[in-house]
């Protein structure tokens, strides 16, 4: 394992993807209970589950890279929104179900483009998560695929919604193709994805989707960033602090 | 008439050969008595989430892998496992959770998947079989629809039975 160079990176690297899966799954949970029918509830409630495993694989490996005796919870719980640097997309409200299932099929192609290179890495434990998590993700991206086919190629209403959220939600998947310096510094070393170089699958992938769901590719001409630098939206505060109350009001809370 | 031939998988024959050529046998026996949680006919060694045994003078590392992610039955059977072998042989217990390899459903041994059939849980399709229908637990019947990916846990989908009109849990193939 590499680990000399880019300790520091390699932690910031870690902690961002933990970033990545921990306010996804968190904003999915939201739909614990309010899903259009029981199995689709279940369905949500299992998809957010598996990002909250994701989540602590990757703040559990982080906080042993950082091994300032902080652990997954203290990463979770004690981090303000501007600490918190996951992808925009990810935090955006779940908004009706057209909306929460043109995301997740956005994240899930992605996921498995991304976690078929991460296999790669020459990090073993990174290398590891990926191979446990890939599988996942390709279950959770059957069903987000016939989502969308369903509902684009439904009934008129079925198509307009969930064109609208894919216009809506399109300008937020450009940053997921611009690493940062430090994201390029372990690509380099064989450790970190260039998420760059996943950027022609994950589209051929989406337009093959969209085509089959008879919706159109949306426009290129808007784009959002900021989520990697720690610049959220307004979503972000009000889900973390959800979220954080209870070890913020009582620190070391155990059930 | 031929004698039928058994494909194992291969994780499963290297699990199978590091149990059989243990030294601390008795210890991977006494950890038959630890199930699953959430299926409790299936002991960690059927469902093939117990990876390795390996005693230390008077410390003991039990591996396990969990199924998936977020399963949060993880928590439960370490507890279990520290338990068990720490009052009954007085060992000081690790429990390491490995993610490498991957759990797959391959894992989960011939007879977890006849006890998944006896619970009503129909078990995972072997992988590249041709017959694509799963078979209604409880009056073995092909004619059955699948109603959701996911079920009562992330390990499961749902479906129902078109001829006794039950529906049953499908512990899904990955």
């Amino acid at each position: 394992m590499t680990k000399n160079s880019g300790n520091e990176h390699l932690f910031r690297y870690v902690l961002a993807l933990g970033d990545d899966a921990m306010v996804l799954g968190q904003g999915l949970s939201d739909w614990c209970s309010r899903g259009p029918y029981l199995e689709e509830d279940l369905a949500l409630a299992n998809v957010a589950l598996d990002y909250l495993g994701r989540a602590r694989m990757f703040y559990d490996y982080a906080a042993q890279l950082e091994g300032k005796g902080r652990n997954e919870d203290d990463l979770a719980f004690f981090r303000d929104s501007r600490e918190y640097r996951n992808y925009l997309l990810h935090e955006l409200p779940h908004g009706d179900f057209a909306y929460t299932m043109a995301r997740q099929l956005m994240v899930d192609i992605y996921s498995v483009e991304y976690l078929t290179a991460l296999i790669k890495s020459s990090d073993e434990t990174l290398s590891a998560i990926a191979q446990r998590t890939l599988k996942e993700s390709q279950y959770h991206l059957r069903r987000s695929r016939t989502w969308v086919v369903r509902l684009g190629d439904g009934t008129e209403e079925s198509h307009r919604r969930i064109q609208t959220a894919f216009d809506e939600l399109w300008g937020y998947t450009h940053e997921l193709f611009e690493p940062d310096e430090g994201e390029k510094t372990l690509a380099a070393e064989g450790i970190a994805v260039d998420c760059s170089t996943i950027k022609d699958a994950w589209d051929r992938a989406v337009n093959g989707v969209l085509a089959e769901a008879t919706l159109t590719r949306p426009d290129e001409d808007w784009a959002v960033r900021g989520g990697r630098k720690g610049i959220h939206t307004e979503s972000l505060g009000p889900m973390l602090a959800e979220m954080q109350y209870m070890q913020r009001a009582y620190p070391g809370l155990e059930w | 008439m031929g004698a039928d031939i058994i494909l194992v998988p291969e994780l499963l024959a290297s699990r199978r050969s590091r149990r059989n050529n243990s030294e601390c046998a008795e210890l991977w026996s006494a950890l038959d008595s630890v199930t699953d949680p959430e299926i409790p006919v299936l002991s960690i060694w059927d469902l093939g989430i117990l990876h390795n045994v390996e005693l230390d003078g008077s410390q003991v590392v039990v591996t396990i892998t969990p199924t998936y992610s977020g399963c949060p039955a993880m928590d439960e059977i370490s507890r279990e496992i520290k338990n068990l072998l720490s009052s009954n042989f007085e060992l000081d217990v690790i429990v390491r959770v490995s993610l490498s390899p991957a759990w797959s459903t391959d894992l989960i041994s011939l007879e977890g998947k006849q006890k998944l059939r006896e619970y009503g849980i129909a078990p995972p399709l072997e992988r590249g079989a041709t017959e694509r229908s799963i078979a209604c637990p409880q009056c073995n019947s092909q004619d059955t629809e699948y109603i959701s990916e996911f079920a009562s846990t992330a390990c499961k989908a749902l479906y129902k039975c078109r001829s006794c009109g039950e529906p049953f849990d499908y512990f899904k193939c990955i």
